[in-house]
């Protein structure tokens, strides 16, 4: 049973946005759209977070910040690209400045077009997320059973060979008597 | 009494000694001798009395006396001139005022009064022994590299460390002197000769900032010498004594000594350096590190305590009483906010000890059982903890190269060990279950039941002060900065031995603190507030803190440290760039991160918080010195 | 000597889920306030079991063990509280528990930690006269420290110590980082110095003082309960009915107001210190 869906906490970036996406997104968090009937609380904090939400493309000025922020947030963790601009650079694509959407720097796992995307499809895509989110910390748990079952079958390899050593060294002696 | 004869004339030949010896080598070996000498004779003497207790010593000389009385006029004539070299004409005034007087009254009226017990040894003479054989010691073991430094620093100056060591011993001397002084005229001498020490350990660095602390160190001290006569005075002409033990007794069988009482703890309070007086002690951080810890936190500054706590029998609800705890109690507030505004550490360490020895003096005004319980174990835990951070602060500033606690940052990763030591100094100033905050607990505690609620009051607000600067520079202490450069093996083997002996008393302290009330502070306030049940304080809540310092202990030594969690770098907003100590501007330029505490200077400004403090005590104690006189004149 | 065992016991146990459910309460009754309808009460367990399912991220090695250090001091505190300990030990291990998390703060040398952790110390120096005049209180009224004693008095003392009641109530605001108060780490939506005290932790170690956080508000919510304790039953409902009351009085003080600068903080914490709470005290030293 994996809680994280259950309260995913959101960090919400402003890449190179007009902040038209936003409003819309702060829209969300307002008593008319309420998403926090979802658990979801607008942390500031990448560490405390769970779902990226980043608008606007990515240029030379934010690609390190956009990196640094997805690499302080804790596993399981998703990256929602809300408006065109997010998921591809949208009519900016062709500027000198602009090197594209955010998959440019960061896998992104929902993209939410729209220019500006509407409330309603941006909560449909966090709520997308939040799927990802648990296969996610479906792959978590199971990498992490994964190595642990290595790390002790790499425990008892080494046990088993060292006790053929001696068994061997045993023989040795024995023959040699 | 052998053993007292040498605790007191030992460390003046030593003094004697070193005062013509220049060789460092030598020096080193005298100096490290003597003072495990001294620091056993200290403990010798502590068994030797352990069962009986208290003893007056039937001990009379004349030639002392006289030998005394010369030495005296010698120091006089010394002071008289250095003021008007000087040009600090109110201590030539002073000393003017003050011996002539002294003499006079020795010479008429003090002949014929007979005085039989010259020299007394009590508990709380033991535990002042102990403090001033052990912590003194360890002291002046650790001036041997600090001064080496000092004068590596100050090379080109000529080399006075003779007369450094000199003074230190002396004043050793005189503070073992002092606290088994029955006849209050030898009090005085050795009272004297540590106000002496003082003004010329102050002055030791000669610049015209030391000259000008030492002389207000000086004038200070010798307003409550003129203090400290005129109550001689008194108690010779009025009531026919000059020992203490008599006053006392005259005291607690009801007939009123009030006057002399308050005379005398007004010269506590000026060696103490409470409000008005406490500037002396500020701007006596300008002397070399060992000092300030030997004199102006633990030793000399808790002789002007000693005297107070001494008189607490016949303090309490009478006007001397009442102007003691109100000026001790005033002190403490605002001489704990005054710390709040400072970011040089030995400014802070300077007004919390101001700040302490006030809590002391309103314990020992109050005058009750528990109060004085309480008074006395904040000598002990103060005089370990204050000098071990003095000394810690010394070896940082010779390191680092600053006495401010903005530079100390990253203290922990260049030099841990000190850095560990300064945490448990700093704990053991005002965090359970240290010594400090239970000897707190006790203050309060008799505060309340003695029913004076202004001091109810100012404790409150005084912890609340006391927690917030300290906490502050225990975040310096603990932050880890990266990439630091581990720069401990600067430090001297000698200074680590005794910040690691005194770092070890701070906790033995506390572990030992039920043992040391039951056998040597229970037995001593019985006999001095006779009639009250020795009713253990605190019992219960000893164990519990007990067990809460071995937690305190233990965790750290399993947990600290050990973490297999991913290190990420710290958010600064994403511009952070790799190494936690640099970001990018706005202007995509590098920008180190510079953080700094806060200081509310607007708030807690200490001229501000001085003179307010320094306003009411002092009208409080001009009131009340009026009064008295008023009523004998 | 059994009672208190059990009492302690049932404090360790229950605690964490009245401290949570009193958590989930008041960001129902907010988001009711704010017009929405907000999450399920039982939210915040949702959020403290999210928090230790995350991947274990730290910025230095000693930062954890700090908070570790809190997260057992706070919960020794609560022990001591409900095993009928002194309150003063009680006020002082709380002090030591608050150091540790201060501390944790302050080693990440982080901007935003920092300023956190030097608005938590203010806090703490604007609560700290009021807290321990209320305990002093309590010993000039009933005659002892110990909260055993005080619940066996026998008289309310809550009229007697209206003033420190209603001072305590005013720096509780601070204790439960309510507006306009929550200088150094706003709860819920809120923002300023980003997350300030809590910036750089995350996962188990955000849960913990979460957790830690629950522990405190129920032995300060017993605190409010010894105002009222005379014995009876009657003392007993009317004190948990108080709590509970206070309780809501700081979500409503909550949602009414904004966050104050620490200036208007310190100064207005100590000014009720050392007018209702000393009057208080005053009256009760010359009453009895």
């Amino acid at each position: 049973m994996s809680y994280v869906t259950k309260s995913p906490w959101v960090i919400h970036y402003d890449g190179s946005s007009c902040n038209g996406c936003d409003i819309e997104v702060l829209a969300c968090l307002t008593p008319m759209y309420d998403v926090e009937r979802f658990g979801i609380i607008n942390t500031g904090n990448p560490k405390h977070a769970d779902v990226f939400l980043i608008t606007g493309a990515v240029n030379e000025q934010n690609k390190g910040v956009v990196k640094q922020i997805y690499e302080q947030m804790p596993e399981p963790k998703v990256v929602v690209a809300i408006g065109i601009c997010a998921t591809s650079g949208g009519i900016f694509k062709e500027c000198y400045n602009i090197l594209g959407g955010t998959d440019t720097v960061i896998p992104v796992d929902v993209y939410v077009p729209g220019c500006a995307a509407r409330p309603e499809a941006i909560i449909d895509g966090v709520v997308k997320g939040l799927g990802v989110l648990a296969e996610k910390r479906e792959t978590m748990i199971a990498k992490s059973m994964a190595v642990a079952q290595v790390l002790k079958s790499q425990k008892k390899e080494t046990a088993k060979a060292e006790t053929a050593e001696t068994e061997a060294a045993e023989i040795e002696i024995k023959e040699e008597a | 009494m052998s053993t007292i004869f040498f605790l007191i004339g030992f460390p003046l030949v030593v003094a004697i000694a070193l005062l013509v010896l220049k060789a460092d080598a030598i020096r080193d070996i005298v100096v490290r001798v003597a003072s495990v000498i001294i620091g056993v004779a200290s403990i010798y003497l502590t068994f030797q009395y352990y069962s009986i207790g208290s003893e007056l010593f039937d001990f009379q000389s004349e030639t002392i006396n006289s030998l005394m009385m010369g030495i005296e006029i010698c120091l006089a004539i010394v002071v008289f001139v250095l003021g008007i070299k000087y040009k600090k004409y109110l201590a030539s005034v002073l000393a003017a005022v003050q011996t002539p007087v002294m003499v006079w009254f020795e010479l008429t009226k003090g002949h014929s009064i007979e005085v039989i017990n010259n020299i007394y040894i009590d508990r709380l003479s033991i535990i002042m022994v102990l403090i001033i054989g052990i912590i003194g010691s360890l002291i002046c073991v650790y001036s041997l590299p600090y001064m080496k430094d000092f004068q590596h620093h100050h090379h080109g100056e000529k080399d006075r460390r003779p007369w450094f060591f000199f003074l230190l011993f002396l004043f050793l001397s005189a503070m073992f002197g002092l606290v088994v002084s029955n006849n209050l005229v030898w009090l005085y001498f050795f009272w004297e000769i540590t106000t002496l020490c003082s003004f010329f350990l102050i002055g030791y660095t000669k610049t015209k900032e030391a000259v000008d602390n030492s002389f207000k160190a000086l004038i200070y001290n010798l307003i409550g010498g003129v203090a400290f006569v005129l109550a001689i005075v008194v108690l010779g002409t009025y009531y026919g004594t000059l020992e203490l033990s008599t006053m006392l007794l005259f005291g607690t069988m009801g007939y009123s000594v009030v006057l002399p009482a308050a005379l005398l703890a007004f010269a506590g309070i000026t060696k103490a350096a409470q409000m008005p007086f406490s500037s002396w002690l500020l701007g006596a951080m300008v002397a070399p590190t060992p000092t300030s810890a030997l004199l102006h936190s633990s030793t000399m500054v808790k002789a002007g305590v000693f005297l107070i706590i001494k008189l607490s029998p016949v303090l309490g609800w009478n006007v001397a009483g009442v102007m003691v705890m109100m000026v001790g109690g005033i002190t403490f507030l605002f001489a704990s906010f005054a710390a709040i505004s400072q970011s040089n550490a030995k400014r802070v360490l300077a007004y919390s000890t101001v700040a302490n020895l006030g809590l002391i003096t309103a314990c020992a005004g109050i005058g009750t059982y528990a109060a004085v319980w309480a008074a006395i174990m904040l000598v002990i835990f103060h005089a370990v903890t204050k000098s071990l951070l003095f000394l810690c602060v010394g070896t940082a500033e010779h390191n680092i190269g600053s006495r401010d606690i903005e530079d100390m940052d990253g203290l922990f990763g260049r030099i841990p060990r000190l850095a560990i030591f300064m945490i448990v100094g700093i704990s053991g100033m005002f965090l359970a279950p240290f010594g400090m905050l239970v000897s707190k607990w006790a203050a309060m505690t008799a505060f309340i039941d003695s029913g004076n609620v202004i001091l109810v009051a100012i404790i409150c607000f005084g912890s609340a002060a006391t927690a917030f600067y300290w906490t502050k520079w225990l975040g310096k202490m603990t932050a880890i900065m990266a990439r630091r450069e581990n720069i401990q093996n600067n430090v001297h083997k000698e200074e680590w031995i005794v910040l690691g002996t005194l770092t070890g008393l701070t906790i033995a302290a506390i572990l030992l603190f039920p043992v040391i009330s039951s056998t040597i502070l229970v037995p001593y306030l019985t006999s001095v507030f006779t009639g009250v049940n020795a009713a253990s304080l605190l019992s219960g809540n000893m164990f519990i803190m007990t067990a809460m310092l071995a937690l305190v202990i233990l965790l750290p030594l399993l947990f600290f440290g050990k973490t297999n969690k991913k290190i990420v770098p710290i958010y600064l907003s994403g511009t952070n760039l790799g190494d936690d100590l640099t970001f990018t501007d706005s202007m995509q330029q590098p920008m180190p991160v510079s953080l700094k505490n806060w200081y509310m200077e607007d708030y807690f400004g200490d001229e501000k918080m001085c003179r307010y403090g320094g306003i009411i005590s002092g009208i409080i104690i001009a009131g009340v010195l009026a009064i008295l006189l008023g009523g004998v004149l | 000597m059994m009672t208190n065992i059990l009492w302690v016991i049932a404090y360790l146990v229950l605690a964490p889920v009245i401290g949570g459910l009193l958590a989930g309460i008041d960001r129902v009754i907010t988001a009711r306030m704010q017009g929405r309808f907000g999450p399920p009460v039982l939210q915040p367990f949702y959020d403290v079991l999210k928090l230790t399912e995350k991947e274990g991220i730290t910025v230095n090695k000693v930062q954890d063990f700090y908070v570790l250090c809190f997260f057992i001091f706070v919960v020794i505190t609560g022990c001591f509280f409900f095993a009928g300990g002194d309150l003063l030990l009680v006020i002082f291990a709380l002090t030591l528990a608050s150091v540790f998390l201060i501390i944790a703060a302050f080693s990440s040398n982080s901007p935003y930690a920092q300023i956190g952790a030097e608005r938590e110390l203010l806090q703490m120096m604007a609560y700290e006269p009021m807290v321990l005049m209320t305990a002093v209180g309590f010993y000039i009224f009933t005659g002892s420290f110990r909260v055993s004693g005080i619940l066996s008095f026998g008289t309310m003392p809550f009229l007697y110590m209206i003033g420190i009641f209603i001072g305590f109530v005013f720096i509780l605001t601070i204790k439960f980082r309510k507006s306009p108060f929550d200088l150094s780490m706003s709860h819920h939506a809120h923002q300023e110095l980003v997350k300030g005290l809590t910036t750089e932790f995350s996962g188990k170690t955000l849960a913990l003082i979460e957790v830690a956080h629950w522990y405190e508000n129920i032995f300060l919510l017993g605190f409010i309960f010894l105002f009222f304790a005379n014995g009876t039953a009657l003392g007993t409902v009317l004190g948990l009915a108080v709590c509970l009351a206070t309780y809501f009085l700081e979500v409503l003080i909550d949602n009414s107001f904004a966050r104050m600068k620490w200036q208007f903080a310190l100064k207005s914490s100590w000014i009720i210190a050392i007018t209702v709470g000393f009057i208080n005290l005053v009256v009760l030293r010359f009453m009895l």
